[in-house]
């Protein structure tokens, strides 16, 4: 059966980034556009990756920065200095 | 010990900077210090095993939530300064909010008591600080709440006493008794309860509907607290998820008696998210999706995923889900119809849905709206247009565990109640199903405990021989003002000023049509 | 040349919230008051707490403490979750800033053995009694039931938390972040002669079960002791042994402090005046308690400053209670 892993951000100037980011590193991922809100999933993972973030801003990224305007989730959650995981085993 | 000459990972440092600061006692008993961790039966044998579910230090949590407050209250600022109340989408809407700042706030605050006492409870030093964090997040979230309604409560109805009437108001004993529930169990279950069951796997059809709500009708204040909100839930979520699996991971004695507190939250989440339905597909004037289209997506689909991850555990879906999954269909309409007919009691507004609302419900509910729940609307319309809109005169049984009225019905048999009952200690209880009655046969001694609205009106408790003296003196709802029907209303009337006209029109865009 | 802008004004139907108009008439309410009052759950609890079979949930009789009106108690702060966070932000940026500095120069690193071994001996340990902090607050966050009085005890709970995580960051800066100091602090805290009273005095408090008793004296005699005499006294100490870049690194602790004045004098202040029961009550607890801080904080400043200034701290805190009608020992400087 599909196990979709999600994420849901605020649809804001941060979330361009994120959303160019998430669709950089995770080539089958889908990304819905909904009011205020921006969704993305994938089957099974889902990760942010540090360096692709500050290659994409331009400056130094805190992988937990995101956490401003995240919005929901869903799937077990890796999170270490360099990148943010979504994952169902 | 091995001199560690090694810097320290983001894991590991964060452990030094929370679960390191304890220590194993000597001077008092480690069971005196943390009395409450035993009696449920819980086997934890080590609690290093905990892992953060979140690594936030409180440098960095006052940091990133002090930026998001700033944006919020900006929002804030600029909606009561704009009028931001005469932008959304009709007055109806706001029927929404009355029900969330009456039904849902004052969870929120009882959360932040809850969280702050299981963040003391627990000998995991990690387990504490992750609890205290989101007791501080509810207390944010209660009074963020507080501020965004607080417009909304100068120009409508219904919003003016909502923690007074949460403790008296007959339906609002629904979200009381399951709070209280939570809270009233041992630091276990309630974490099993509030951050599983509810901040995980029942989250989103809590948010959803209010959030994508208001963003749908053009709530800018509400849809502006549930995003910043909503942040916050990700690091609850989070929580929810580890505390199941630690538990579950510590030892295999732990696993029937988390399974049933699964089956019990569900259930009783389920419950009370059947206000939220009514919500979803009445309340709205723009429609964000139908209930059934919520539960299939956010709890069929979402929680067939985490479910599925946790079967390794031996854990498996909670019981009645399959009731839960065809009452889709149902329950919207059911409580509308309840509700409908005692809106003399309540502190919001409620109506016969216009035309082309009840079009967008036979597209949504083939099966089930056109053939039960239409003709029930016909003819309550056609009673209002005589001059007879109606209204219950007697008082609604209720069920003795979940306290919505018995109104439900056997799955594969809309027209029949599913309503139990049982004798316990020479008094006869009653329920709305088959699974409120298992909670109430597991513990008895919880459940025959309850403040039912209904009997307490009936025993006199309740300042008043009639329903008129209770709904204004103990409820605080102010008669003709809050209560009755939505057409003709006070709100309705003000809204109508607003938009400078005489009576509601479909060329104006709204999606009503005047009863 | 002026501009004016029109905006749709609507009159308001009310200024505020019933709760908040039956305590303040029906005008416009602060967002202090609209976020503090009445919110908590008063009545017709559905079930008896299976922890506590004594008590209901949000029961009153959980302190022997009585007050007519919990809500006399306030924050002159005035601070709301909003409030609260944005305060500790400005701070933390400052506290962040010296952080980085003192990290970069090495100021701490460059210390002498000695004196690197006396900042892990004397004051990272301290990190532990926060702990104990943190854990007390939260317990009286989660027993008060008066939003006024319970959300200041949860901001001081996390602000605990807060300031045992810099404490901490200290000995990571001189060990590398490799956690090696943090473990050697620990240990002075669990085997030291010189912590066992202190640490004593710490798992007594965590036994304590009256939430008002607790909140007099984690919040009043222990700190009102240990703050001064180890962020002022000790700190000047700490500055005559060559270690006067600590001090950077606590000033939060002493901004943090000065400020916690403010609510817990408040607080006591109005309960000791309401009523002779409560003001003996407070006596009573005194009277058992802060003989015991006093000795629990003996050994520290045996160590360090000296008794005089231990002595001199008790003595301004005796000068503090007396404005309450409350006595404590310590000799008028």
């Amino acid at each position: 059966m599909s196990q979709l892993v999600f994420i849901a951000f605020q649809d804001n100037d941060n979330a361009r980034y994120l959303v160019e980011a998430i669709a950089e590193d995770n080539p089958e991922a889908e990304v819905q556009h909904q009011p205020a809100m921006i969704r993305i999933q994938a089957e099974k993972r889902l990760v942010i990756n540090r360096e692709t973030m500050e290659e994409k801003l331009g400056r130094e990224w805190d992988v937990q920065e995101m956490l401003i305007d995240v919005i929901s989730i869903g799937g077990n959650v890796d999170e270490d200095d360099d990148h943010f995981i979504l994952q169902w085993t | 010990m091995a001199v560690k000459n090694k810097k320290l990972n983001l894991k590991d440092k964060y452990q030094y900077l929370t679960r390191d600061m304890a220590w194993e006692p000597t001077y008092q008993k480690k069971k005196d210090i943390f009395p409450d961790e035993d009696f449920e039966g819980i086997k934890i044998t080590d609690w290093s095993q905990w892992e953060d579910p979140f690594r936030l230090t409180m440098d960095a949590y006052w940091k990133y939530q002090a930026e998001k407050e700033k944006k919020l209250y900006a929002i804030f600022d600029a909606f009561a300064q704009n009028n931001g109340h005469q932008n959304i989408s009709d007055a109806r809407y706001v029927n929404a909010l009355k029900l969330f700042l009456t039904g849902v706030s004052p969870l929120e605050h009882a959360a932040f008591q809850g969280y702050a006492k299981v963040g003391r409870q627990f000998s995991g030093a990690g387990a504490r600080v992750a609890c205290q964090m989101q007791a501080i997040d509810e207390l944010r979230h209660s009074q963020t709440q507080q501020h965004a309604m607080s417009h909304y409560n100068k120009h409508f109805n219904g919003l003016h006493d909502a923690a007074y009437m949460h403790d008296r108001v007959w339906f609002l004993s629904v979200p009381k008794s399951f709070f209280d529930d939570a809270r009233s169990a041992g630091p276990f279950e309630f974490l099993t309860a509030i951050s599983f069951s509810f901040e995980y796997v029942l989250t989103n059809l809590l948010f959803v509907p209010f959030m994508s709500g208001a963003a749908y009708n053009g709530d800018m204040a509400t849809v502006t607290f549930g995003f910043s909100a909503q942040s916050d839930e990700a690091r609850h979520m989070t929580l929810g998820l580890e505390v199941i699996k630690f538990i579950l991971e510590q030892h295999e004695d732990n696993v029937p008696i988390v399974q049933r507190w699964i089956d019990k939250w569900f259930w009783r989440g389920f419950r009370l998210l059947s206000l939220v339905s009514m919500m979803m597909d009445y309340m709205l004037p723009n429609k964000v999706m139908s209930w059934s289209e919520a539960w299939e997506v956010y709890y069929e689909q979402n929680g067939g995923a985490l479910f599925k991850d946790l079967e390794r555990y031996g854990i498996r879906p909670p019981k009645y889900q399959d009731v839960a999954n065809d009452a889709k269909h149902h329950i919207s309409h059911q409580l509308w119809g309840t509700f409908y007919q005692y809106s003399q009691a309540t502190n919001f507004h409620t109506w016969i849905p216009g035309k082309e609302e009840m079009d967008w419900m036979s597209e949504k509910y083939p099966e089930t709206f056109d053939k039960y729940y239409r003709p029930r609307y016909e003819h309550w319309a056609k009673e209002h247009a005589e001059g007879r809109r109606f209204y219950n005169n007697t008082l609604p049984q209720l069920c003795q565990v979940c306290q919505v009225p018995t109104l439900f019905t056997e799955m594969g048999e809309p027209t029949k109640l599913s309503h139990r009952q049982m004798n316990y200690e020479g008094e006869r209880y009653h329920f709305c199903s088959e699974a409120c009655c298992d909670i109430f046969k597991h513990e008895p001694e919880k459940y025959v405990q309850a403040w039912l609205p209904v009997h307490q009106i009936y025993q006199g408790n309740c300042e008043g021989g009639d329903v008129e003296t209770v709904v204004q003196k103990y409820y605080h709802i102010n008669i003709g003002e809050d209560n009755f029907e939505y057409v003709g209303s006070p709100d309705h009337k003000r809204w109508l000023s607003i938009k400078g006209k005489s009576s509601d029109d479909k060329a104006e865009g709204s999606k009503q049509d005047a009863a | 040349m002026s501009i004016e802008i029109k905006t749709n004004s609507v009159e308001p139907i009310r200024q505020t919230y019933g709760h908040i108009a039956r305590r303040f008439g029906d005008k416009p309410a602060s967002r202090y008051q609209e976020a503090s009052y009445d919110l908590e759950a008063k009545t017709n609890f559905h079930y008896r707490p299976l922890w506590d079979s004594k008590h209901t949930l949000n029961d009153p009789t959980r302190t022997s403490i009585r007050m007519e009106d919990w809500y006399a108690v306030t924050d002159p702060r005035q601070f709301y979750y909003g409030a609260y966070v944005g305060n500790r932000a400005k701070m933390q940026e400052a506290a962040e800033t010296s952080f980085g500095f003192c990290e970069k120069r090495n100021l701490l690193t460059r210390l002498p053995e000695a004196t690197q071994k006396q900042i892990l001996r004397l004051l990272v340990p301290l990190r532990h009694v926060e702990l104990g902090a943190n854990m007390n607050n939260s317990k009286i966050a989660g027993d008060v039931n008066a939003t006024t009085v319970s959300q200041m005890h949860i901001y001081t709970a996390m602000d605990r938390l807060g300031i045992g995580q810099y404490l901490s960051r200290i000995a990571l800066m001189l060990d590398g972040s490799t956690g090696a100091a943090l473990d050697e602090s620990k240990c002075y805290w669990m085997d030291d002669e010189l912590w066992q009273p202190m640490r004593k005095l710490v798992e007594d408090t965590l036994v304590v079960d009256d939430w008002f008793e607790l909140t007099l004296v984690q919040n009043v005699l222990v700190d009102g002791l240990l703050f001064p005499l180890v962020y002022e006294r000790m700190d000047q100490w700490l500055g005559e042994q060559d270690a006067e870049d600590v001090s950077m690194l606590t000033e939060f602790m002493r901004d943090w402090y000065k400020e916690s004045l403010r609510w817990t004098n408040a607080m006591i202040k109005v309960v000791a005046a309401e009523s002779d029961a409560n003001r003996e009550q407070l006596q009573a607890w005194i009277d058992q308690w802060e003989p015991q801080v006093y000795s629990a904080l003996k050994p520290l400043a045996e160590a360090s400053t000296g008794i005089e200034a231990l002595d001199e701290t008790r003595a301004q805190l005796s000068t503090r209670l007396k404005k309450f009608q409350l006595q404590s020992q310590g000799v008028s400087a």
